[in-house]
């Protein structure tokens, strides 16, 4: 592909709000996990739960969007000065050639689940403050990012489960190939609700305990909530040496079952070698992947044996770990967050150790980071995966 | 502007059955009568996992089988755009009613289920499909959506692409707050280049609010258009149905809209 630059971009997590605090979290191999006291939920279980969000405020002409994911992404929205950038940008190009793709796999549905226990006794009928298009459908948070941003271009959400804030970037790749659009912003915005906390609870996929991805004695995932965003465009032929940029994507469907993964990683295997040639690119030439590594047995075991497979002829093994047990599995958001992540990676020299993780499982064929290590970075390698076998790998790396 | 060319339609709407019956209904030959959608069990996936897909599901794949049938192409490595306005209704509401009652142990088929992909999900595993496959939502821009996204893929990187766009109507108490009167979905198989079946060839571009969105002269089927977010598509399809050159505006985001062009029809 051509590549393309990322001129701006933020994250939001329970590691912290906006890049900085990310970076110092990551730097201090910090868990942003703690014990579930969310809502009325009653597991006992570990979430990475971002503080303050109740207390974000939509614009009064906006309140129609009025809903715990959309106020996560505002804050998001808020950091680093994104949504300066963005009005740049679109003074740039025009409003109407700016992309708009994000992720999210439950939108608002916490307010729809609210708006369930507050059902008219004697009707049935939900609440009249409840919004179905401002809230509960998918598509409020590009709905809401649009009015807050100001665009006018092309625009959807992705949702296909956990990968769906990697595929925003494939989307925005592709529109600007066909010139459709200048420029996009992409990102994911997943926030807590309890239909995921008790929907992988019912699958007997979550820990009781803070996950710990790729352990010897990993037994869950941490569900966790995030708003990240990149503002990507064309990449100038001379990058500055700063830039970070899109150099591939990569995607692929499983076809093998709905909740599980291919036991051998066949489209995890597929989306990253797919990416690795969409950059033009060889295994030999990444330096650090941040792995999906949700911190299940299974999904770690096909991911490890995927990687195994993609990387067994490099004369080093390759350096990897999952961000996943500072930040929780933020299902929606985890591309984007953990795409922007790789890009603090790339930019800080930093290849972040795995938080939580204390004896890494002896049968992997690379080398998990439980600790940091710093040096100069160029390729760097973000999985996603998703529920359905929705695969996503991207390629994201520094001008050399 | 974006172009490609179609190679195969599917159809399902309220007395919609299939393309060719519908196309002579949308094309003005034959009156349309109105009935409840209904869905045919969607080939190829074993009794264990057809048992466990819900209506959305079902719509969704049961109509892209009829376009990539019509288009005559392998469905293993073909890339799959599904978009649609909401997700599965029922399920939604099933969980919601669960979570506000006092056991809120879910049914873990259902929660997988629930995930707005599950329709490129069981695609996948009823096609064996490895090819990317992307699910897209809009809100009533959600046709748009998928068409754009398609045609992007087509474009950039020159392969043909199936496109699915489809929704199931809400249950009460959700239905009272997206009223959506029924199922409808429609399928496209897009190709590059014009293959033995091609239909017509499509141009989209924006248009901002510069035109209206066409309308459809039987009132009956424009009230369908209004009504559901995948029957935006009717003005389209009404030209491919007459095998009419010409250019329709639809309905996208907002004050955004689509102009389609459609040109070399057969």
């Amino acid at each position: 592909m051509t590549p393309l630059v990322l001129r701006h971009f933020t994250a939001t997590s329970c590691i912290g709000r906006g890049l900085q605090a990310t970076l110092e979290s990551l730097h201090a191999q910090r868990s942003g996990l703690t014990a579930c006291a969310f809502e009325t939920a009653t597991l006992d279980t570990h979430i990475g739960e971002v503080p303050g969000v109740d207390e974000v405020q939509l614009p009064p002409a906006l309140r129609r969007f009025d809903c715990r994911n959309n106020r996560l992404a505002q804050l998001g929205l808020a950091q680093d000065g994104f949504l300066d950038a963005v009005a740049v940008c679109a003074d740039r190009w025009g409003r109407r050639r700016m992309g708009l793709f994000l992720g999210t796999s439950t939108s608002g549905m916490l307010e729809t689940e609210i708006a369930y226990r507050r059902r008219d006794a004697a009707t049935g009928a939900l609440p009249a403050d409840f919004d179905y298009a401002g809230s509960h459908n998918s598509y409020s948070l590009a709905a809401f990012v649009r009015e807050i941003a100001g665009l006018d271009g092309p625009s959807a959400v992705v949702s296909s489960a956990c990968s769906s804030s990697a595929k925003v970037f494939g989307s925005a790749r592709r529109m600007i190939a066909a010139g459709l659009i200048d420029a996009a912003v992409v990102g994911g915005v997943d926030s807590l609700c309890l239909t995921t906390l008790y929907g992988f609870h019912s699958l007997q996929l979550v820990s009781r305990n803070p996950c710990k991805p790729f352990d010897v004695a990993r037994d869950g995932i941490s569900i966790g909530e995030a708003a990240a965003f990149a503002l990507i465009e064309r990449a100038p032929e001379s990058p500055d040496d700063g830039a970070i940029l899109l150099l591939g994507v990569g995607e692929s469907s499983d076809a093998y079952h709905m909740s599980s993964p291919h036991p051998e990683g066949r489209g995890a295997r597929a989306a990253m070698l797919q990416a690795l040639g969409d950059a033009g690119l060889t295994a030999a030439d990444i330096n650090y992947i941040n792995l999906h590594g949700t911190g299940t047995p299974s999904n770690d075991s096909a991911e490890g044996k995927a990687v195994a497979s993609v990387f067994a002829d490099r004369q080093r093994p390759v350096e990897a770990s999952s961000t996943k047990g500072a930040t929780g599995h933020t299902l929606g958001a985890a591309g984007a967050l953990e795409a922007v992540i790789c890009a603090l990676s790339l930019r800080h020299g930093l290849l972040p150790g795995g938080a939580n993780t204390l004896q890494v499982d002896a049968s992997l064929e690379f080398e998990y980071l439980c600790a940091n290590r710093q040096r100069p970075i160029a390729r760097v390698l973000s999985n996603s995966f998703g529920f359905g076998g929705s695969n996503c790998a991207l390629v994201l790396g520094r001008p050399c | 502007m974006l172009t490609a060319y179609i190679q195969g339609i599917g159809l399902i709407g309220p007395g919609l059955a299939d393309w060719p019956g519908g196309a002579r209904v949308i094309a003005g030959e034959e009156a349309y009568s109105p009935r409840p959608t209904t869905v045919p069990p969607p080939d190829g996936l074993p009794p264990a996992e057809r048992r466990r897909t819900g209506a959305t599901v079902k719509l969704a794949i049961s109509v892209a089988q009829q376009a990539v049938a019509a288009a005559g192409v392998d469905p293993t490595g073909l890339p799959a755009v599904f978009s649609s306005s909401g997700g599965d209704g029922l399920i939604c509401h099933e969980i919601c009613e669960t979570l506000a009652s006092a056991d809120r142990q879910l049914s873990p088929t259902r929660f997988h289920n629930s995930v707005h992909n599950a329709a490129a999900g069981y695609w996948s595993l009823a096609t064996g499909a490895t090819a990317a496959s992307t699910s897209l939502c809009a809100y009533d821009g959600s046709f748009g959506a998928g068409l754009l996204e398609a045609l992007a893929l087509v474009s950039a990187d020159r392969v043909p692409v199936l496109l699915s766009a489809y929704e199931t109507s809400y249950p009460e108490p959700l239905r009272a707050k997206r009223p959506l009167p029924d199922s409808f979905a429609v399928a496209l198989v897009l190709t590059p280049a014009p293959g033995p079946n091609a239909l017509a060839r499509l141009a989209v571009s924006l248009c901002g609010a510069a035109a209206a969105a066409d309308r459809l002269p039987d009132p009956q089927l424009e009230a369908l258009r209004t009504a559901l977010p995948a029957a935006r598509s009717l003005p389209l399809l009404r030209l491919l149905a007459r095998r009419e050159p010409g250019e329709v505006v639809l309905d996208y985001l907002g004050e955004q809209r689509l102009t389609v062009e459609v040109r070399e029809c057969r």
